[in-house]
């Protein structure tokens, strides 16, 4: 599987990314810089965490206009898959390539905590490597992760299986400290209709560890790896 | 000439900031305070001379960048 992850001015969790691809792909990803216009040859384009242009007028608004974006787009028309990760999943619904926005978190604290993340649907190259209905423990965060769409949209996402993760409880946590953020239906990531494209607002780069206290995030990278290898 | 945009949640989104701030202005006495909706407010001077012209363009500002049209709704006012 070849990779690469695309860095912006404020993108502050490229290196995670790298290390996380890297151990489990064993291939170390292409850096891309978001005034590139031409991307490598590769199966996987990841948009990692941060703080694009200092979360100027909504989080992700500008980098969605970056000129490495048309080619994002060209290129997840044509097949290539696509990961958003936090400020990357802000960044692919700004962008329009995923449905929804990211608001402000409900409470309007900065949530930084490990989280029970629920695998809604196996059938995606994203998460085939888990069950659906497991439960991870994955770290979140970011002030802006409260997922919000329409309802048409929310139903369709629903009806079309393409909710890819819901904030769940792990270990038996207080009921209102499941949804860390507020989001509709606790909706953690979700899939564009190809399934080809996810954004997600827990870090599952940051969850490959032992000594970081989980490696729940390595079945994602796992999965895609099995899909495009 | 300038343009004075507005852009303002929609109706029915939750807006916490606003609550926050409806909060802290009862803490300080401010009685009768019954919602507060916080927006933007941009400001964009224009080299434009034809009104109609520059508000298409401005409208098309806030559809491309200024505002999340699934959340926001936006307003746009020409003067000079």
């Amino acid at each position: 599987m070849k990779s690469a992850v695309v860095v912006f001015p404020g993108s502050n969790r490229e290196r995670d990314a790298v290390a996380a691809l890297t151990a489990i792909s064993g291939r170390a990803p292409e850096l891309v810089w978001h005034r590139d216009t031409t991307l490598p040859k590769v199966d996987l384009i990841v948009i990692p965490g941060g703080f694009t242009y200092g979360d100027y007028l909504r989080t992700g608004a500008i980098a969605a206009h970056s000129p490495i974006m048309a080619e994002i787009k060209r290129a997840a028309a044509s097949g290539v898959h696509v990961l958003g990760i936090c400020n990357g999943f802000q960044i692919l619904t700004e962008a329009g390539l995923l449905p929804g926005v990211l608001l402000r978190n409900a409470q309007l604290k900065f949530v930084c905590r490990d989280v029970g993340l629920k695998v809604e649907t196996s059938n995606s190259p994203f998460t085939r490597a888990y069950n659906a209905g497991q439960i991870l423990r994955v770290p979140v965060a970011h002030g802006d992760g409260n997922y919000f769409a329409d309802g048409d949209t929310v139903k369709r996402l629903e009806d079309e299986d393409r909710i890819a993760f819901r904030y769940h409880a792990v270990n038996g946590e207080a009921p209102e400290r499941v949804n860390p953020n507020g989001s509709l239906n606790a909706i953690a990531g979700v899939l564009d209709q190809s399934r080809r494209t996810l954004g997600l607002m827990p870090h599952p780069e940051n969850a490959i560890e032992p000594l970081l206290g989980s490696t729940d995030g390595r079945g994602l990278f796992a999965s895609l790896v099995q899909t495009l290898s | 000439m300038k343009a004075r945009v507005h852009i303002t949640l929609k109706t029915g989104v939750l807006d916490p900031q606003g609550k926050a701030i409806a909060h802290a202005l009862g803490s300080l006495g401010f009685s009768g305070v019954e919602e507060v909706r916080q927006g933007k407010y941009i400001e964009i001077d224009l080299a434009d001379t034809d009104q109609a012209a520059a508000k298409g363009r401005v409208e098309a500002m806030c559809q491309r960048l200024l505002a999340n049209t699934i959340v926001e709704d936006y307003k746009v006012e020409l003067v000079g």
